[in-house]
């Protein structure tokens, strides 16, 4: 709370993004210990968590004020102006120290509080077991076994207590490879496909520089290749272009030689290291903030920014992944790649949006399968939303040995039952187990097949969305079938009753009174238009028919020599709590 | 029979059809007078029913004995035919190239074709413009329909009922008319009942470099607007353009002489840049073989978003001056005839509820492009695969019906169709076995006796049969005026027509499946539930009867 100096500021404006004419809401701005307030005028709140705030930028003083321009990492854009400089200072020293805390302790989810009581605290943390996840995926078994190698975090700090391994692999040879390894993160098991008795394994870069070898890394990838002896290859996928990978070795670690090791195939997919990433997506991120942005912007942007590019390397990188499963041969990674759900828990978090890629290839898969995903596109926004919340435990630290250190299980929570509470939220209403049987989908990487993921980038920029949902309207459809079916089995059983019976009416009142209050025949109307797309946003509304100046072809609003109609700005700012 | 001579191979075995998705089918391909019939011999199960003018361009190649014709249709698809011989393959190949190209419209297809189900209404007779006029029946103080076009003479692109101003008498619409490119003087396009605005639309003034004025057609523009009301004339060229139209005796309304006017410029492209722009598009989505960078670049490079946005945008200014500035419009380019009505007929879409149902739709295209004028037998003459760069030939419509379909993507339950619906009227405006979309004008299809020789396409697609594939399950009566968002974020690539034939729609196909499923099983569980509750309300009834006894 010290660096909170000003906690209430008047009629300051927010702005909208892309209005040309600076249409604005004029309310009130307040700062809490964990939150950034907007109150419009006509009572709307817009809630910033201070986490969430990746930049806060003062711009020259204007006549109407000070304006200030606050980038978050869930993509939100908000542009204030405060009218008093002072005020307008106070606020940004305020929001530099809030938006970067020093230590985890001051993050959120050490102050926040659910209201859970410890067991149920306990049982949310209990929710994925890793244990569990590979005991589902036949692991350990007669090649795979648990190691104890890293009980301590002596090996490798960076990996988690329990790790799988070949059941051959001895001791001194993990210790050793560990050694050749950056990090010393050794090969581990990180994927077990059971009918086929393939492996997907991961490890960080070898130690090779230009010439050095490891016999007990050699042997350990041997081993790897021997637990399944019903391959003859295995794959190592280096995730890194060649160049990078080659580079590398003047820093003295670089890439498996592949005279050293028999019977492995050598792969390079070319996914750009962390740093292009993040300045891919920053670039992209600008030119769609762009006032007035022609279409051939948007598109030379999206080009030159490289993002879908990316994005097509990763899919083609797991592409050849599967296929390789699926030809039974072993594979082996080079470098870091989280591709499975179940692990989202032990994945580091990084200062560049290797997750938000992740999460936007699902979001491609569920586009091409609509019915494969038992979740639907909300949910990948709000566990996005979470990643950068610090409100919840689960994404804090780097390590599973820091996050023990950081006692994460006692002081915080975790966010899976919070969203498993809200199920019915994030389930595809279309998804249908069946088409599971198809197990392994087989996306199509044509470049034509990779869309601009609006719904993460602009989820804020409500103007920019569609007015109706058919996702909700489906969603809806899908509870209220539900629900008629239990009230066309209640009321049923209750008229067969009445009929044994043949008694009064006491029977009939009670009948149509355990009904009619909640029967959805009573609001039957196939649109719920109040619905929105992302429920989150439970305090928005999709209005159709609102305002042209909403939108970008009313530029002309001057020419017609009126003033603007007094029509309220319903998409953007409104309000959207995180907790 | 003329098409004897244009067939010099009738029939070739043993030949083999290529479809990207489908197995590889062998079989006797036959030529008919109009179709490419491909049919194998078990049980004649795999066909291929091809019309001649669906095709587009042919390509044939040759190695040793064995060609290979590929065909490119209108409607984008590909198909390739492996043919035994290389004189048959030579034969089939002209012999197509002849058919798909026949001078005559009354060679055409729907001239021949006899209808195999019952028509229950005549197309022909279901949008008559009287009928369409007594919808704005609260107008007639104010507006007229007019016959003064009967015999075609005024202009020959007008149909020959339109709907002017009440206070205009013919004479001065025939003076108004030489005043007009093409003779098309202002005429109402619609009427927006919430305040009386309306949308009209004309050719350009013939002013030239001299500012030639017409006292007639300064008095009709007048004659729309209310006391003390003003309008917007939107041109839907740039000023530039605009003003060196004046040099061919074209040009723009001076807003001296139109003082209660003001004119706002918004350019729309026409002919041959907009069919350069699909050529470069679909040549962009038949390519897998893109990396994505090249992806991005083709996609921009075709410019096919740009020309949405710029339609849409025009589209969405009329409608604002119109429902939110409450002042009349009269659009025009230069003919007229396309970029005006794309704009006139998008504003509609935007602003009426009844043209966003199926039948109320159909009207719009009726009213608003066959009856209006435009040149579809000249515009929908090639589509991407042609080579010829003439200059009448443009996607116009398609960009129309991508524009519609842009904002149905952003409503998709104000909308009584759904995609195939406008899937279908492309595939028609292109290649039909109706009379629907013959002609450039009515002038033309009165002289060709479509009505008496030729089906209308209204006339199958209204049955209740072809209705149910294009109602939206969606679809909930919303009588607002539509707002779409043009934000290059907001348009997508329209792949149910662009990619149609160069990706498996399997998954999505089954999904949407599902979605009506869950839509049809909910109107089930309503439809069961009110029988229920009707039998609990009786009773309650009775024992509320029972107490007013006692």
């Amino acid at each position: 709370m010290e660096h909170i100096r000003t906690t209430k500021v008047e009629q300051v404006k927010l702005l909208d993004r892309f209005s040309t004419s600076n249409k604005a809401l004029t309310g009130t701005l307040y700062l809490t210990a964990t939150h950034l307030l907007f109150i419009d005028s006509h009572q709307k709140e817009t809630w910033i968590l201070h986490h969430h705030i990746a930049s806060v930028e003062k711009l020259a003083l204007t006549t109407s004020g000070c304006p200030l321009v606050i980038q978050c990492k869930n993509f939100r854009i908000v542009h204030f102006i405060v009218p008093r400089e002072r005020d307008c200072h106070d606020i940004y020293n305020s929001l530099l120290q809030l938006s970067k805390q020093a230590k985890y302790e001051d993050l959120y989810a050490f102050s926040y509080n659910p209201k859970q009581n410890d067991s149920e605290r306990l049982r949310g943390w209990q929710l994925i077991d890793l244990a569990e996840e590979y005991k589902r995926m036949g692991v350990p078994n007669s090649n795979w076994q648990l190691s104890d190698a890293n009980r301590e975090y002596k090996i490798c700090e960076t990996y988690p207590r329990e790790l799988y391994v070949p059941r051959i692999a001895s001791k001194p040879i993990i210790v050793g490879s560990s050694k050749f390894r950056s990090k010393g993160r050794f090969p581990v098991l990180s994927y077990y496909h059971r009918e086929k008795e393939a492996a997907v394994c991961r490890c960080s870069q070898p130690l090779s520089g230009f010439s050095a070898r490891c016999l007990e890394d050699e042997h350990l990838l041997q081993a790897i290749s021997k637990a399944n002896p019903v391959n003859r290859y295995m794959y190592v996928m280096d995730t890194r272009p060649k160049l990078n990978a080659m580079a590398n070795r003047a820093a003295g670690k670089g890439y498996e030689n592949e005279d050293n090791y028999s019977n492995i195939r050598f792969q390079f997919v070319g996914i750009e290291n962390i740093h292009v990433m993040r300045s891919s997506l920053q670039k992209l991120l600008e030119v769609n903030g762009t006032k007035g942005l022609s279409v051939n912007d948007f598109y030379s942007g999206l080009e030159s920014s490289g993002w879908l590019r990316h994005i097509k390397a990763v899919m083609d990188a797991a592409i050849f992944l599967t296929k390789v499963l699926i030809e039974k041969d072993w594979i082996s990674f080079g470098h870091k790649f989280s591709e499975r759900c179940g692990h989202l828990d032990s994945d580091p978090k990084e200062v560049s949006p290797v997750f938000t890629q992740f999460l936007e290839c699902v979001w491609h898969l569920t586009e091409q399968f609509p019915q494969a995903f038992e979740f639907n596109e909300a949910f990948l926004l709000q566990i996005h939303e979470h990643i950068y919340s610090c409100q919840f435990g689960n994404f804090l630290g780097n390590c599973q040995k820091e996050r023990e250190e950081l006692k994460l299980k006692e002081k915080t929570y975790s966010l899976w039952p919070f969203l498993l509470d809200d199920q019915k939220k994030y389930l595809n209403p279309l998804y249908s187990p069946k088409s599971q049987a198809v197990a392994v989908l087989e996306p199509n990487t044509v470049s034509f097949n990779f869309k601009f993921w609006r719904n993460m980038y602009h989820q804020f920029d409500r103007t920019l969305h569609p007015r109706q949902s058919v996702f909700s309207i489906i969603m809806n459809m899908n509870e209220q079938n539900k629900q008629l079916e239990n009230d066309i089995k209640d009321l049923e059983s209750k008229i067969k009753q009445h009929k044994n019976k043949q008694t009064d009416g006491v029977l009939t009142k009670e009948l149509l009174h355990s009904v009619r209050p909640e029967s959805p025949t009573l609001k039957t109307s196939l649109c719920f238009k109040e619905q929105t797309l992302l429920p989150v946003n439970d305090a928005l509304r999709t209005i159709e028919g609102s305002n042209p100046a909403d939108n970008r072809y009313s530029e002309y609003a001057e020419e017609f020599s009126k003033s603007e109609p007094a029509v309220v700005s319903l998409e953007y700012g409104v309000a959207r709590m995180t907790c | 029979m003329e098409f004897a001579e244009l067939i010099r191979t009738p029939r070739v075995d043993n030949v083999v059809l290529h479809r990207p998705f489908y197995p590889a089918v062998e079989g006797t391909l036959c030529l008919t007078g109009h179709h490419l019939i491909l049919s194998s011999r078990q049980d004649n199960t795999e066909e291929l029913w091809l019309l001649h003018s669906n095709i587009d361009a042919i390509d044939k190649r040759f190695v040793g004995p064995l060609g290979t014709i590929i065909i490119k249709c209108k409607d984008f698809r590909i198909i390739q035919l492996d043919i035994p011989g290389m004189e048959e393959c030579l034969n089939i190949a002209s012999s197509i190239e002849a058919l798909s190209t026949l001078d005559s419209i009354t060679l055409m297809y729907p001239f021949f074709y006899r209808p195999m189900f019952e028509v229950i209404e005549d197309g022909w007779h279901s949008f008559l413009p009287e009928q369409e006029f007594e919808l704005y029946s609260c107008s007639c103080d104010e507006w007229r329909l007019s016959y003064v076009n009967k015999e075609f003479a005024v202009c020959p692109s007008y149909p020959p009922i339109v709907i002017v101003p009440k206070s205009i008498d013919d004479e001065a619409l025939r003076k108004v008319a030489t005043f007009r490119h093409g003779g098309r003087f202002p005429v109402l396009s619609y009427y927006h009942k919430k305040n009386g605005m309306v949308i009209m639309r004309s050719g350009q003034p013939l002013t030239g470099t001299n500012g030639r004025r017409c006292k007639e057609d300064e008095k009709l523009i007048n004659a729309t607007l209310r006391a003390g009301k003003r309008g917007y004339i939107i041109d839907t060229r740039s000023l530039t353009v605009a003003q060196q139209a004046r040099a061919k005796g074209g040009g723009f309304e001076q807003e001296a002489h139109y003082p209660q006017w003001r004119r706002i410029h918004k350019s729309i492209e026409r002919y041959h840049i907009l069919q350069e722009s699909l050529i470069k598009l679909v040549e962009a989505c038949n390519d897998q073989t893109h990396n994505m960078d090249r992806w991005l670049s083709k996609l921009e490079a075709s410019n096919w978003l740009t020309h949405i946005k710029e339609i849409l945008t025009t589209a969405c200014l009329a409608a604002q001056c119109i429902d939110r500035e409450g002042a009349s419009i009269l659009i025009h380019g230069t003919e007229g005839t396309d970029s005006t009505l794309q704009v006139t007929s998008l504003a509609q879409i935007i602003l009426e509820p009844r043209s966003r149902t199926i039948r109320g739709f159909e009207a719009l295209i009726e009213r608003e492009w066959l009856q209006a004028g435009h040149p579809f037998q000249q515009r929908c003459a090639q589509s991407a695969y042609c080579n010829s760069k003439q200059k009448w030939e443009s996607p116009v419509f398609l960009l129309f019906l991508d524009c519609v379909w842009q904002i149905l993507r952003q409503f998709p339950c104000s909308f009584e169709f759904n995609e195939n619906f406008l899937i279908m009227l492309f595939e028609h405006a292109y290649a039909s076995q109706f009379g629907t979309f013959l002609g450039n004008n009515e002038s033309e299809r009165c002289k060709l006796k479509l009505q008496q020789k030729t089906m209308s396409l209204w006339s199958w697609v209204n049955r209740p049969s072809e209705l149910r594939k294009f109602t939206s399950p969606l679809f909930e009566a919303n009588n607002l005026v539509i707002w779409p968002s043009v934000a290059p974020q907001s348009l997508h690539l329209w792949e149910g027509i662009f990619l149609r034939w160069n990706r498996s729609s399997k998954y999505l196909d089954e999904a949407y499946e599902e979605m009506v499923n869950i839509i049809e099983y909910n109107k089930e569980l309503q439809a069961k539930i009110l029988p229920q509750l009707i039998p609990s309300l009786l009773l309650e009834g009775g024992k509320l009867q029972r107490c007013k006894q006692s």
